[in-house]
């Protein structure tokens, strides 16, 4: 009896085993011819590239079906915090890295991102479509912004906002490991001041617009590639009493709007030739093109 | 034969112990992970608490600046304040709901009723809280601007009626299960002497099964305290000491959800939302061993 169990269980083993083997050799078969079909390009990071980055990712697929762009948002923090853990190819920056940034990068990967300037992007600063105020200075902002502003009410800047019951001006941020907010900071409060707390800090680019146009007392700032036509893109002059220009591409190429920042692109070390060739079409006009469908302006016409 | 016999049975002699230890293990793996979660948690945020920290100023200082480029102030008195505004104001919501709703499943109704109910208030407790959160940034919102006339919903009102909705199931079915524990004798014992519905409830019930009552609202206390993604969408999300339920407000919980995805490893930052987890394991501690001393002050009383 011992001898048939045995027998029993060696039959059943080796059953197991072949049809294992078979099962696995096929299956790694065809794990490698698709890996010959598509590569992989992973790619994260700033919220505000996020459309931008998912336009190039669907036309680079008619241009070369054989690679695969995966894109994901987050912040432009969380780009790069990935980029230093190695798990993105290529890390979207709606600001510059930082330099302990870039060398912890290089302390944990060994080689140091390679920094790419993909675009421009003006941040526009929103109200509510029915907010009389067209324009807006630099001062005010930082005013309305700053620690210790005392810009709180819409009717000390001359408007009469009907719409907004108690006058207030409702501030609308962004969460701190925002590129948009570092920027947003630096452009209007400089680099020695602070945001007054108490604002509505929002998760992402579309939010602020979306609870801009939902909320007569607001104000906030998005790249101006988010605009809907529920809110309104203010004027920007850089002191009271300059001009002031409108968020445009052509305002931007001229140099004359006040907050204007390059987008970036980050790899680690020099790029894959998939990765590269990926960039490189990002900078040829169809590239181009999409950041300018996106509503943002385009690398090398400023 | 005999040999395969033996072995067996020198094989149970071994086994024995081991599943025993394993059946150990499970026992006191609750007490292993309390501990294990505490000392990493803690482990991570100890380096700042013990070095640079000001203790003092951690918890008595509004002013919450962790990206400040050159003042970072980590007070965390707005985030505790908006911790416990936004769970008292869901537990005034909550507990009146979801005492007499259990009431009602418990005393009143026919078991058809009974059984659906149960089934409605379960599904109610199966919600994500993404979802909740999704309908308190659209829904309630607007319904909080219409009704209200405030400049905007994201509110400590409106997270606290989400929370309440939240926490109301949990209360719903422990309150249940505590009134289904007193025996019938004694509602027969009242009735018979003559009591009213309303007196057998509020005479009889409600003192007997006044601890599992006092659990079921505790652990509603504990969900609404730990929720984290339903207050991140619904509450606004500024730093603010709040002053009347039409305030935005930020929690603990949801200042460690935004913030430590971005919060570089190590960094001053990243410890002090290590400390801010120390904090909430530390409040909720106290509010568990608060209801065992309550718990045992009822029973020692009875």
């Amino acid at each position: 009896m011992f001898n048939k169990v045995l027998c029993a269980i060696v039959i059943v083993a080796s059953c197991l085993f072949s049809s294992g083997c078979s099962k696995k050799d096929e299956i790694g078969g065809k794990n490698e011819t698709d890996k010959a079909e598509k590569f992989v390009i992973q790619n994260a990071g700033s919220d505000t590239m996020v459309n931008l980055a998912q336009g190039w990712a669907e036309e680079y697929a008619t241009v070369e079906p054989n690679v695969s762009i995966e894109v994901s948002g987050g912040g432009s923090g969380t780009g790069i915090a990935a980029l230093i853990s190695n798990t993105v190819d290529i890390a979207n920056c709606s600001r510059q890295i930082t330099p302990e940034e870039g060398e912890r990068a290089k302390q944990n990967t060994g080689e140091a991102p390679k920094e790419f300037i993909v675009g421009h992007d003006a941040l526009a600063v929103y109200v509510h479509k029915d907010n009389p105020l067209d324009e807006i200075s630099i001062d005010q902002l930082a005013n309305i912004y700053g620690e210790g502003g005392n810009l709180t009410k819409w009717s000390q800047l001359g408007i009469e906002n009907s719409k907004c019951v108690n006058d207030e001006i409702i501030r609308v941020s962004r969460q701190s490991n925002s590129g948009t907010f570092f920027y947003f900071r630096e452009a209007i409060l400089g680099r020695h001041r602070d945001y007054k707390l108490g604002s509505r800090d929002l998760h992402g680019s579309k939010d602020v617009v979306g609870l801009i146009a939902h909320t007569p007392c607001a104000i906030g700032y998005s790249g101006m590639g988010y605009a809907t036509v529920e809110v309104k893109m203010l004027k920007i002059a850089k002191n009271i009493g300059d001009t002031a220009y409108a968020p445009t591409v052509q305002g931007v190429m001229d140099g004359v709007y006040p907050i204007t920042r390059p987008l970036y692109m980050y790899s680690l070390g020099t790029p894959e030739p998939q990765e590269q060739s990926f960039l490189d079409w990002i900078f040829s006009p169809a590239g181009q093109a999409i950041v300018e469908k996106t509503g943002y302006v385009p690398v090398g016409q400023q | 034969m005999k040999t395969i016999a033996n072995v067996f049975h020198q094989l149970e002699r071994w086994l024995e112990p081991v599943i025993e230890g394993i059946i150990r293990l499970c026992g006191i793996s609750a007490i292993i992970f309390v501990f294990g979660i505490f000392f990493f948690v803690f482990r991570e945020g100890m380096g700042f608490f013990f070095g640079g920290l000001d203790i003092v100023e951690f918890l008595t200082s509004p002013d919450w600046y962790p990206t400040s480029l050159n003042n970072k102030r980590y007070g965390v008195l707005a985030l505790i304040a908006g911790t416990f505004s936004v769970t008292a104001l869901a537990m005034v919501i909550a507990v009146p709901f979801g005492l007499g709703a259990a009431i009602f499943v418990s005393e009143f109704c026919g078991p058809k009723l009974k059984e659906t109910l149960k089934i409605v208030i379960e599904l109610l407790a199966a919600i994500p809280s993404v979802v909740w959160g999704f309908i308190g940034l659209t829904v309630m919102n607007a319904l909080i601007i219409e009704l209200f006339t405030v400049p905007i919903g994201l509110t400590m009102l409106n997270g606290g009626i989400i929370l309440a909705l939240m926490s109301v199931p949990i209360i719903v079915s422990i309150g249940e299960d505590a009134l289904k524990a007193v025996p019938d004798s004694y509602r027969e014992a009242a009735e018979a002497l003559g009591a009213t519905r309303w007196q057998v409830i509020y005479r009889v019930l409600l003192p007997t099964a006044k601890n599992g009552l006092l659990a079921a609202v505790l652990l509603g206390v504990g969900r609404a305290v730990g929720e984290t993604m339903a207050v991140l969408m619904t509450t606004g999300h500024a730093v603010k000491i709040p002053t009347s339920p039409f305030d935005s407000v930020r929690t603990l919980t949801a200042t460690i959800a935004a913030e430590l995805g971005e919060a570089a490893v190590g960094s001053d930052h990243y410890r002090v939302l290590f400390i801010i987890g120390v904090l909430l394991f530390s409040i909720t501690f106290i509010v568990n061993f608060v209801t065992d001393l309550v718990i045992k002050g009822i029973r020692e009383k009875a």
